[in-house]
């Protein structure tokens, strides 16, 4: 009889983090974390939550929970390992890219909605820094501009889908002045508004 | 893995034994049919037969039987057609449809409302049911055709066609349902239903991939849509593609001769793996219908909170039990299963859902398997979810 091979749905290192997650936030363990982020909706079916302990500057464990699909999972379990013994600047810095390509790659409509590791981490950093009373310089250094002429950058449209203030393109017009000068940024300014508006479930 | 267990028969079918050693060992199988000689007759006579077991199974006319690649384009078809005679003038230009429709209704109704043409979509009650008075609002004097499925993919859930043939009939449009979950499942009679047009596909009962029906109550509007030959009464050019006809015609026999043990087999396994699911899960769902009247024989459409579907499904794979799954993930999109959610489920509960669907090939001990191997990844799935309950 002839048969063909079949190929897994994912690569290999997908298909261990899947099976065997690493670091993962056990029911009833005793772990106290130095911050705790979230991302992720319900909607967009992924969902992540990590925490982290926190030791002279570096991350000395994290802990995550993930409501998602494979790839969601195995990539916060990657997250987690690149992150761990990182400088809190370092962690804060680690890529949606660099989860995927430690991963081996994953199919290109996985890649935005199921890689919130990285932005959870950053979550768990920023609420590390606020709990300490440390002024977070780390949340401005990972900002890109998106709108050149009027300075908007991709934070501040994600603080601002994030905390209610802004449900679409004419309120965020509104509120930043984006594409009021040369307009080119139009189309930027509408994937990352959509994309935020798609992670916060709103 | 101990066990390989495939219950994805509503996506579709392993061939029948029976239908492959029919189509292995036809000796007629690579005669053009349209030829005068011995061999192009003997695969007409083929065809022909196959015809007759459609119109058997379907308790229709020969003539009326159509031979398509599959249900997707006898369902782009009977809109094609009516498309035709509303860009002719025709008076009634409205279609009527429901949001649970397969998606090669949804979607051609989709292209179709972009070109400006009018059609409504009956929403439909929790199981997914067609709700009668809602449908009875949107039939009226302009309407053209009204298509409604009549079992569904996802759910099962059975609809009332031959309620709603009736009202489509009283206001003198044309009755369509897409038969392709129901064949082989439960009887499906065009007489009794009362359509005027109904879609099949062989690979859904046990027949050969490629292969489906457009069946076409004589008399009913209806012109041809492949041009280029006679096949087909004309409607359909292309020479005949035996293996797959043949095979059809095969799998329609065995189809009609087995339906009654085949009804009540797939019913038990369906209902022994529901209570196992509820007693050894906390916190299901089960979307659709328990009542056998309401519900295809093989299919459980069951949430679990908590869990995602796409999770489920690949650990299920690696136990070697094969299902799908309405959550997104799976399915390419941002928004889960248009049909949970067009039934009123919340979009959580719809990434979450997981379809098992039973068929010939399955027996008691591959329930037996599932309900060993599944309660202990929704465990797994939901210790590392963020939601808790």
């Amino acid at each position: 009889m002839a048969s063909f091979m079949a190929d897994w749905v994912y690569t290999d290192t997908v298909k261990d983090h899947f099976m065997n997650p690493r670091n993962l936030w056990k029911e009833g363990e005793d772990f106290e974390p130095d911050g705790v982020g979230e991302v992720g909706s319900l909607a967009c079916g992924d969902q992540m939550r990590v925490g982290i302990q926190v030791e002279n500057g570096r991350i000395k464990a994290l802990r995550w929970l993930t409501y998602g699909c494979a790839s969601a999972i195995a990539s916060t379990s990657m997250m987690s390992e690149i992150a761990i013994g990182m400088t809190l600047e370092d962690a804060y810095h680690i890529t949606p890219e660099k989860i995927t390509d430690a991963l081996g790659g994953l199919p290109e409509h996985k890649f935005h909605c199921s890689v919130l590791g990285d932005k959870a981490l950053r979550a768990a950093i920023d609420d590390y820094l606020e709990r300490n009373g440390i002024e977070n310089k780390l949340k401005s250094s990972t900002a890109k501009v998106i709108c050149e002429c009027r300075g908007v950058t991709d934070q501040m449209i994600e603080d601002l889908v994030k905390n209610d203030k802004v449900r679409n393109f004419d309120e965020l017009q509104e509120a930043t002045g984006c594409c009021t000068a040369c307009g080119k940024c139009r189309s930027r300014i509408m994937d990352e508004l959509n994309e935020f508006l798609h992670i916060y479930g709103k | 893995m101990d066990r390989y267990v495939y219950l994805d028969n509503n996506g579709t079918t392993r061939m029948a034994d029976e239908v492959v050693s029919f189509i292995h060992d036809n000796d007629a199988l690579y005669g053009n049919a349209s030829s005068m000689h011995s061999i192009g007759r003997q695969a007409s006579s083929g065809i022909d037969w196959a015809r007759g077991e459609i119109a058997s199974l379907i308790d229709g006319d020969k003539s009326g039987v159509v031979f398509t690649s599959g249900a997707s384009e006898s369902n782009n078809t009977v809109f094609s057609i009516f498309r035709d005679l509303i860009d002719e003038g025709e008076k009634r230009d409205r279609i009527v449809t429901t949001t649970v429709e397969h998606p090669a209704t949804i979607e051609t109704v989709k292209y179709l409302k972009a070109k400006g043409y009018r059609i409504d979509l009956c929403p439909v009650d929790r199981i997914g049911r067609v709700i009668l008075s809602e449908m009875e609002k949107l039939i009226g004097d302009d309407t053209a055709l009204v298509s409604v499925m009549l079992g569904n993919n996802e759910t099962g859930t059975i609809q009332p066609v031959r309620e709603i043939a009736a009202m489509a009939h009283a206001k003198g449009a044309y009755m369509h349902t897409d038969a392709t979950q129901a064949i082989g499942k439960i009887p499906v009679s065009v007489k009794d239903l009362d359509v005027d047009y109904l879609s099949l596909s062989g690979h859904k009962f046990y027949g050969p991939k490629g292969v489906g029906v457009l069946y076409a109550r004589p008399g009913v509007p209806l012109a041809p849509f492949v041009h280029g030959g006679h096949q087909e009464g004309g409607m359909r050019a292309g020479t005949y593609n035996n293996q797959a006809i043949f095979g059809i015609g095969k799998a329609a026999e065995l189809a009609r001769t087995s339906i009654k043990e085949e009804h009540d087999r797939l019913w038990a396994m369906r209902e022994a793996l529901r209570k196992g699911i509820e007693e050894r899960i906390p916190d299901v769902v089960i979307n659709g219908s328990n009542d056998e009247s309401l519900c295809l024989p093989g299919t459980l459409n069951v949430s679990f909170p908590r869990a995602e579907g796409e999770s489920i499904l690949l650990y299920l794979d690696l136990e070697g039990i094969e299902v799908s799954t309405g959550s997104a993930c799976a399915t390419g999109s941002l928004e889960p299963s248009y049909v949970l959610l067009a039934s009123g489920l919340p979009v959580e509960i719809a990434h979450g859902s997981v379809r098992f669907s039973f068929g010939r090939y399955n027996t008691m001990e591959d329930v037996d398997y599932v309900l060993e191997k599944l309660p202990p990844i929704i465990e797994r799935i939901r210790n590392m979810s963020t939601r808790k309950a």
